[in-house]
């Protein structure tokens, strides 16, 4: 008390004041499956580069004025400057009027925040990609950063679950990625007349991989919470620790900086501790109901 | 943990440097230590006009509705002098003293965060343009409190709160602001209502730290002792002298009489721990039949700081006020995900409340949620007493 405190250095503006909004343009849109559109947001005037990086596995806070905000992950290439990318489905208010809105049109943005995929832990091992419907989204962006530096991480697998065939997303980019050596795995609840592939949970299709070394393969997934829960089920039964198993998780959202409480899980807050959390610290709690 | 982004905490702080609580001790320089002072007790209106002239808007204790709450003071006479209130789980009277003193209370309904986490604010604004969308930060805050008669446990509420707002990663501004600019005035408490459990939690009842000057209220006066520079300089107007001993003395006899009263007790000793060990435990059902989710114990408690953001649009649609309002874990809609709740039921809004407050609390913040002020206790409808509640969950834990 009898002598000054230690001045601390300057807050990132987003830091100092989360609640920072703004204004950016709807650059394109690209229909994706019914009632899913991605979205490329850039902002007007910048042309700093480094304007739009992000971590594969955070999100952005989308404001419609009047109507709300909504925590929409990433989805796009993080090395991409040419504005954010993301990947939309009509669920609530936000999204409902964000979809009826067209190219050039303007909403407010906050971010990037969270904890994305654990990009330096990953690299080096084996992996297998889970991901289940909309949750292809933030896990698109985790594939173009393994595509870009494909020598870091060992046999790649990406388990692909929809609804239906055309509820898979992003299909068109299957075969760059499989030319990347990614081994894409597809299956559907429901099949249509011409699909061809599996269909069943992607569980059936984690239980079937021959793992060379499992000690030495990590599993991400990002999906329904009880795809989820079922896929790092099956990581454990096929050897993988729950150390090396990483899931991506959703609440209710508002402030996206642990500021407002709701999207707490045991002693996690989803928006800041997360999305993406290790599976031993959240297991004692995800099982929990209404937790 | 997974940690992706640099945490601006470790820069701000280094790993465990002890600098824990940086905003609180930050107002309060003090160049040397000065000796407990003593002053009338008329002369509390000269430290009221010092601080008012210093541009302060001082608040402080008076009655309104037949409770004692925190309000704007133009003078002591608005004190609810003469006055105590009587507490019990679910019960709150006031009752005329048989002396005159001016602090012979506890701690009411309403709690300070009231000016630092204001219950409704202004976070920015949209306005639409021939281009679009524009986004316009609130304005500054540049309201001045000064806090009159803040408790040892609202102290402790305080330090807390800026845990929350200050000291993680992401800073709240609106309360960054009027942090900065507090002045505190505390006051010992000098007797407990049957609800305090401040000394279980080791928050009181006397303040230590973290004030600008300190009150002991005793028959002749109030003793100060002081906090900062500021408060030194604050108290000049007061007409104080270095405290005799009989002075000191007398105020000690009267903080212990706090200590002395205080009956209820929280056993802390596996707390965290205890609460998300026993997340199945069947008191969580038991306590949800009792509880009617009407969300009083996180309204009135000090720490709480949940908030949900509402859009205020004039009708043409041309500006939209982004507005934040408290809000709480027993409201149903809290934990809504893909349109239904996460918490579907009060037990489950209990159980995340005191989970939340006595345990996972520790591991978001390094301290508990709770300073043992008791107020959940008494302005809960039906009387529902955490203390109780984790006694019970610790008598039959599930195996």
């Amino acid at each position: 008390m009898t002598s000054a405190p230690p001045t601390p250095p300057a807050l990132q503006p987003l830091h100092a004041n989360p609640w920072l909004t703004r204004t950016v343009r709807i650059a394109d849109v690209i229909d994706e499956a019914p009632g899913v559109a991605t979205y490329r947001l850039t902002l007007d005037g910048d042309t700093d580069p480094a304007a739009y990086s992000f971590i594969p596995g955070q999100f952005n806070m989308l404001y419609l004025p009047g109507v709300g905000e909504s925590a929409i992950s990433m989805s796009g290439d993080p090395t991409r400057s040419d504005g954010w990318t993301h990947t939309v489905r009509v669920a609530g208010n936000v999204t409902k009027t964000l979809a009826g809105l067209k190219r050039g049109d303007t909403l407010g943005l906050r971010g990037p925040f969270g904890a994305g995929w654990p990009v330096e832990e990953l690299a080096g091992v084996n992996l297998i990609i889970v991901a289940g419907g909309l949750g292809m989204a933030p896990i698109r962006s985790l594939i173009y950063h393994v595509v870009h530096h494909r020598n870091r991480y060992g046999h790649v697998w990406l388990i692909c679950g929809a609804r239906t065939p055309e509820a898979l997303l992003y299909r068109r980019e299957y075969d760059l990625w499989r030319q990347h050596d990614i081994d894409v795995h597809e299956t559907v609840d429901r099949a249509t007349a011409d699909w061809t592939g599996q269909i069943g949970v992607v569980t059936t299709l984690i239980d079937r991989l021959r793992l060379p070394h499992p000690k030495q393969t990590q599993l991400v997934a990002c999906g329904p919470e009880v795809m989820m829960k079922y896929a790092a089920a099956s990581g454990v039964r096929l050897g993988i620790a729950v150390e090396r198993t990483w899931l991506s998780l959703e609440r209710n959202m508002q402030c996206a900086t642990g500021l407002c409480g709701h999207c707490q899980l045991g002693p996690e807050f989803i928006c800041k501790d997360g999305p993406v959390l290790r599976y031993d610290h959240i297991r004692p709690y995800l099982f929990v109901e209404q937790l | 943990m997974l940690t992706l982004v640099p945490s601006p905490l470790a820069l701000r702080f280094g790993e465990g440097s002890g600098e824990r609580f940086y905003y609180f001790d930050k107002q309060l320089h003090m160049t040397a230590s000065s000796p407990t002072l003593f002053f009338a007790k008329p002369q509390l209106q000269a430290l009221l006009n010092e601080l008012r002239g210093r541009g302060y808007c001082v608040v402080g204790p008076t009655i309104e509705q037949e409770a004692i709450v925190y309000s704007e003071l133009q003078s002591v006479e608005e004190l609810p002098r003469g006055w105590t209130d009587e507490q019990a789980p679910g019960q709150y009277r006031l009752k005329r003293r048989d002396d005159d003193a001016w602090f012979g209370f506890v701690v009411g309904p309403h709690s300070w965060k009231k000016y630092l986490f204001p219950p409704k604010a202004t976070l920015l604004s949209a306005e639409k343009t021939e281009t679009g969308w524009a986004f316009i930060p609130r304005a500054a805050d540049s309201t001045r409190y000064a806090l009159l008669g803040v408790r040892a446990c609202e102290l402790a509420a305080i330090r807390i709160q800026d845990q929350v707002f200050l000291n993680g990663p992401y800073q709240d501004p609106i309360y960054r602001e009027r942090r900065e600019q507090l002045f505190i005035v505390a006051v010992n408490c000098t007797q407990a209502a049957s609800t305090c459990f401040c000394t279980s939690m080791n928050t009181g009842p006397r303040c230590e730290r973290g004030f600008d000057l300190a009150l002991t209220e005793i028959d002749e006066g109030f003793l100060c002792e002081i906090g900062s520079d500021l408060g030194r300089d604050v108290v000049a107007a007061c007409s104080a002298a270095p405290a005799t001993p009989a002075q000191l003395q007398a105020a000690e006899t009267a903080r212990q009489q706090a200590v002395d009263q205080m009956t209820r007790h929280m056993d802390i000793s596996d707390l965290p721990g205890l609460l998300l060990g026993n997340l199945d435990h069947p008191r969580w059902k038991e306590v949800g039949e009792r509880c009617l989710s009407c969300t009083n114990c996180t309204m009135v408690c000090p720490t709480c700081f949940c908030s949900s953001v509402t859009e205020v649009r004039d009708l043409n649609m041309e500006t939209v006020e982004r507005e934040r309002v408290w809000d709480s874990c027993f409201n149903p809609d809290f934990s809504n995900l893909g349109g239904s709740p996460v918490r579907n039921d009060t037990a489950s809004r209990y159980r995340q409340w005191l989970t939340h407050k006595l345990d996972s609390w520790h591991d978001q913040f390094g301290t508990s949620g709770c300073v043992g002020c008791g107020r959940c206790i008494t302005w809960c409808p039906v009387g529902i007493d955490l203390t109780e509640e984790v006694a019970a969950i610790r008598e039959t834990p599930t195996p």
